[in-house]
């Protein structure tokens, strides 16, 4: 039996505009996802903002009810047996939020700690430790207000483990975080895994679930796009080779020119700090390479590049497919 | 018993928290000095008879509505902007036990209020402040606090539910204030406002401090006041667990 299973979950918000003359307006956040995490297996659902990742699992630690579809962590449903998935979960959302700002670190833990049912005896050492795991020892005693963003998330984390929770759900956790902070959480994670924790994490840095996943989904607009090991993904949909032009001032419509070209499977644009870096992944079989820079309009161009395709390549071409 | 010792550890937590909050302590203290002010002028110039010390406690009455009122709903409000309130809601323990130690730190809260309106009163008004029946008021002090606390937890369930339920706060403070005779005696209001009065735990919580404060008889009030705590704990029980399944369908936890 999978530890977390989704079977064509939906979520539909409902959101108005005007004052007097109120128009309603349906939008599906989440369109029929469905997938299944088996014990001890770290999964990342993979997805631009909006995609839909966070009502997702939001849907799945029963923070809200699906429209339609069901849900069950560990074989409770999500909706019905709400209380029996909560005693079993922990999770954590990204950014500085959800910290009570005028308490210390300790306090919040405690309070969290008591919540959980953590036996009063093992609250004290069971504390100790999360606060050694993620590093916050010796700044427990401090006001939250006072931490770091990178801080507050590790503090999160420590609340997320409080009760020991077989399975842990992950939103955007490094999110905002400096390059060090996210590596280290990074490593936190990877030790929960070691640790055997079923874990969901949702990111959309490609390089974070290709270094910590054991599967992937990709989510785009509310539907998963593809499923499968990083390997598989890089496979199946990054075939093929991927230009890279350096652009001193894109000129417009250029993205539009370069998809029209025959044998072109996605393009984007990363800006850098003087120039774009404009990517073009294209069937293996063609070389457009002149005829990039042909759509181009004369634009100053830097370094000029191909290579094979990432797992960045293979996100890029299932959401710009959609 | 790990009920008592969650709502123990989680009004501990509240109370610690709302006292760290500069601005709620000033407000708790500053709008009632100002509104006891105004009762102690007023009560001596209409040359009214009775002591100060009732409208002291009236007036301190007023400050623990507020703190209540604004405590418990802002308090749910405040945690939905800060994002603590969907890590409080999908916790393993029923809802009531997560609000009902922040409803009952609020009107806790409260009390700064009561002892800033005495100890103003008997600064600047020389209200006296001789206790008829110390003991009777010790009990219905703390009565008093858990009654309003408990009227709070109702408050706090609609804004589990709704953002915007600010509205709803300031609607009820000055006429809660007016028909549970904190401000003027219920003898002077229209007979239709008795029965609301007699349904407000703050009516019998402010007559069991003035009884206990006068020499009277406090304990049918107490009484009352218990009582009041305990329907509005089963129909804040309810209003939570249906608020809180509806916040689930529509998706008002969090403020995005």
């Amino acid at each position: 039996m999978a530890v977390v299973e989704a079977h064509d979950l939906h979520r539909t918000y409902r959101t108005s505009t005007g004052t007097l003359r109120r128009k309603w307006k349906d939008v599906e956040a989440v369109r029929g996802v469905s997938f299944a995490i088996e014990q001890g297996e770290l999964f990342g659902l993979l997805g631009p903002n909006g995609a839909g990742k966070t009502t997702t699992i939001k849907m799945l630690i029963t923070l809200l009810i699906p429209t339609k579809g069901t849900a069950r962590v560990l074989g409770y449903d999500v909706v019905k047996d709400a209380r029996e998935v909560r005693k079993r979960i922990g999770y954590v959302f990204g950014g500085e939020r959800g910290v009570y700002e005028r308490l210390s670190g300790y306090d919040n833990l405690r309070y969290f700690a008591e919540l959980y049912g953590v036996p009063p005896r093992e609250i004290r050492p069971r504390i100790d430790a999360l606060l050694e795991l993620v590093g916050l020892k010796g700044r427990e005693q401090e006001r939250a207000e006072g931490y770091s963003r990178g801080m507050k998330q590790r503090l999160h984390i420590a609340r997320g483990l409080l009760h020991d929770p077989p399975v842990v759900f992950l939103d955007e956790p490094t999110i905002g975080l400096d390059p060090v902070g996210a590596r280290e959480l990074r490593a936190t994670i990877a030790s929960l895994a070691d640790a055997g924790k079923t874990i969901l994490l949702t990111t959309h840095y490609m390089f974070e679930a290709d270094a910590l996943c054991d599967r992937i989904a990709v989510i785009n607009r509310g539907q998963i796009v593809a499923q499968g090991t990083p390997a598989d993904l890089k496979r199946d949909v990054a075939q093929g080779t991927v230009v890279e032009v350096e652009v001193f001032g894109i000129p417009e419509g250029t993205v539009e020119r370069v998809r029209s070209l025959s044998g072109v499977q996605s393009v984007s644009v990363e800006e850098r700090e003087q120039a774009q870096l404009l990517l073009v992944q294209t069937r293996a079989d063609v070389e457009l390479t002149q005829a990039i820079l042909g759509q181009l309009d004369g634009a100053n161009v830097g370094r000029i590049s191909r290579r094979e395709p990432s797992l960045e390549d293979a996100y890029v071409t299932l959401v710009a497919e959609e | 018993m790990r009920t008592l010792r969650l709502i123990w550890v989680g009004w501990k937590f509240h109370v610690k928290s709302l006292t760290l909050s500069g601005f709620f302590i000033v407000t708790s203290v500053i709008q009632p000095i100002i509104f006891a002010s105004l009762a102690y002028l007023l009560f001596r110039i209409g040359a009214r008879e009775g002591t100060l010390l009732y409208v002291a406690l009236g007036a301190g009455m007023m400050g623990i509505w507020s703190s209540t009122l604004f405590g418990s709903g802002g308090a749910i409000q405040w945690q939905r902007w800060q994002g603590t309130l969907e890590y409080c809601i999908a916790v393993p323990p029923p809802l009531l036990l997560v609000i009902v130690p922040l409803t009952l730190a609020t009107a806790t809260i409260g009390l700064y209020s009561l002892t800033a309106t005495l100890v103003w009163g008997r600064l600047f008004f020389d209200v006296p402040l001789d206790v008829a029946h110390p003991v009777a008021f010790v009990v219905a002090l703390p009565v008093t606090v858990v009654g309003l606390g408990l009227l709070g937890l109702i408050l706090a369930s609609t804004f589990v539910l709704y953002r915007n339920a600010n509205a709803l706060s300031n609607l009820l403070e000055y006429p809660v204030w007016l028909v549970t005779g904190l401000l003027v005696s219920l003898s002077l209001l229209p007979g239709w406002v008795g029965p609301i009065s007699w349904a407000l735990a703050p009516t019998w919580g402010v007559n069991a401090l003035r009884e206990a404060a006068i020499a009277g008889n406090p304990w049918p009030e107490i009484g009352m006041c218990l009582a009041l705590g305990a329907v509005y704990l089963v129909i804040g029980h309810f209003a939570l667990q249906h608020f809180e399944r509806l916040a689930r369908e529509q998706a008002t936890l969090s403020l995005t």
